[in-house]
């Protein structure tokens, strides 16, 4: 559990400002200062846009988000890394500009979430006291849901579904298998982080084969009956990658049972398949630090509050993002920062005295196909009874049927999102 | 008890709620609207213009390629808001 050692942590110590609210003995002050503290747990597309919005709203709180990470990679756009269109640098952010407005950054790991004792513990030892903690701790991989699948089962068959290393391991098996082999993907069931992320992971692969080792094939084995885009993906898949991916879903037998990392076998019901490359990308659950906190049920997501992402289970404690149960919102990047801003506004209002916003939120997944060839999906909602609700009429997908023009827009636009959310984001 | 504290703090400005509506606009338009890649920037362009083209978006009457999806889950009454905000900027 410890990732630093004390003397680590000291160190850590030394390189931030002003750590009002820290406390080694483990009993904070809520109000170092006199003026209210949140703590934001991870600095993700959720932790990191609360935080900024929080100050945002309100110069005078005082904000600390801890992330173990020096700089995140993000998901969204690993894909191209995948594909081998962009850089991991491309896809790197840090968090100078937090710094710069006032944010304490501190670079540790959470232990838990105390929302009895108002404070977050440190995996390096010592404490932060709140009056309001935001946590964003994003997914975990429930390994045990397919058979013979562990985290050290990553390094031979990469997940690829947190960004970082395991992007790069994956990028270095494609460059590295010869023309004319297989590439196996198997998506997980629901719910799960960016349902069109597997679609698109498919589409920038073949396109990488297509231009680099045009006889491979990719075939992927999926437990679930459709998938997100599916009808958009596969017309664009005739279109770009003619004969070159085989998808099954459930009815046809794409449901893995049980892998076998060292000759990267996965094994269905009524066949095997075996890959030169094999990617499985596992169930999910909240990110570990929720379930340690206390903030995921049974389902292992986190029940929150709709208006406020406040958890219903730890008073104080807000939960963003993936990790949430947030309606018929999808898990993604955008769906977390959009989330990030409503809480935020809550957060401030409440420790005002004051009464949260109706919330209206936006979610917009874009997927690239190819450099020239983009699809997206969109859904507008707002809070009626109590509950986050779709706006009836509003979203949907990309038209069937587009003409090139449309997609190559479809597809600039997708490179402006990313470059808009995360200078937003990240600054 | 947080409030505390915190309620006698100076200069409190109440949050705008065209502003808090505006926030989700800036993941694809750029913070206040100001976009830094091949989004169309909306900061700065009239109230006018930016009713009357999400107006439009919603009714189908100018095609785009994702704002007719957004449109239709706007109000005027927050069309009016969010153009007020982002002819400000």
């Amino acid at each position: 559990m410890t990732k630093f050692s004390r003397r680590g942590f000291n160190k850590a110590l030394g390189a931030t400002t002003a750590l009002g609210a820290l406390s080694l003995s483990g009993i904070a002050p809520a109000f170092a200062a006199g003026k209210a503290q949140v703590v934001v747990v991870g600095g993700g597309f959720g932790g990191a846009t609360a935080a900024k919005y929080i100050k945002r709203f309100d110069p005078a709180v005082g904000v600390t988000l801890v992330e173990p990470s020096k700089r995140f990679v993000t998901c969204p756009f690993s894909n191209t890394v995948i594909g081998g269109i962009n850089t991991i640098d491309d896809i790197t952010h840090g968090y100078d500009a937090l710094k710069g407005m006032g944010v304490e950054v501190v670079h540790d790991s959470v232990a838990a979430v105390d929302g009895a004792r108002k404070e977050v513990r440190l995996a390096g030892g010592g404490s932060i006291g709140f009056d309001r903690c935001i946590v964003s701790p994003g997914i975990d991989f429930r390994w045990e849901a397919v058979e013979g699948l562990d985290a050290g089962t990553a390094e031979q068959i990469p997940h690829a579904w947190k960004a970082g290393a395991q992007t790069l391991l994956l990028r270095k098996q494609l460059e590295a298998m010869p023309d004319g082999g297989v590439f196996v993907i198997s998506p997980p069931v629901n719910p799960f982080r960016c349902p069109p992320g597997p679609g698109e992971r498919i589409s920038l692969v073949a396109n990488y084969f297509t231009k680099a080792k045009p006889r491979s094939k990719i075939i992927a084995l999926d437990p679930k009956e459709k998938f997100s885009k599916q009808g958009l993906f596969k017309e664009a898949w005739a279109a770009l990658y003619p004969g070159m991916i085989e998808y099954r879903n459930l009815d046809e037998d794409g449901l893995v049972r049980r892998v076998d990392p060292a000759s990267r076998t996965l094994y269905t019901d009524f066949g095997e398949q075996t890959g030169d490359v094999v990617n499985v990308i596992p169930a999910q659950k909240a990110g570990k630090i929720a379930a340690v906190s206390g903030l995921a049920d049974q389902t292992e997501w986190c029940p929150v509050d709709q208006r406020t992402f406040e958890s219903t289970l730890q008073p104080g404690v807000h939960v963003i993002g993936d990790a949430s149960l947030a309606g018929p919102m999808p898990k993604s990047g955008f769906a977390a920062s959009t989330q990030a801003k409503v809480c935020a506004e809550a957060v401030v209002n409440l420790l005002r005295g004051a009464a949260p916003g109706t919330p209206k939120l936006v979610n917009v997944c874009y997927s690239l196909v190819s450099e020239t060839y983009g699809i997206s999906v969109a859904m507008v909602y707002g809070y009626e009874g109590g509950k986050i609700v779709k706006i009836e009429g509003s979203g949907g997908l990309s038209p069937s049927g587009a003409d090139a023009t449309f997609r190559r827009q479809e597809a600039d636009y997708a490179r402006g999102w990313y470059q808009s959310i995360s200078r937003d984001i990240w600054g | 008890m947080a409030s505390a504290g915190f309620a006698s703090a100076p200069a409190q400005a109440e949050i705008a709620s065209g502003a808090v509506l505006a926030n989700t606009c800036f993941s694809c338009h750029g913070t206040d609207g100001k976009s830094v890649g091949d989004m169309p920037t909306i900061a700065g362009k009239s109230e006018d213009f930016i009713t009357q083209k999400l107006k439009a978006f919603r009714s189908d009457e100018l095609e785009a390629t994702i704002m007719n999806r957004i449109a239709k889950g706007f109000t005027d009454e927050e069309i009016a808001a969010l153009a007020k905000f982002f002819s400000g900027q």
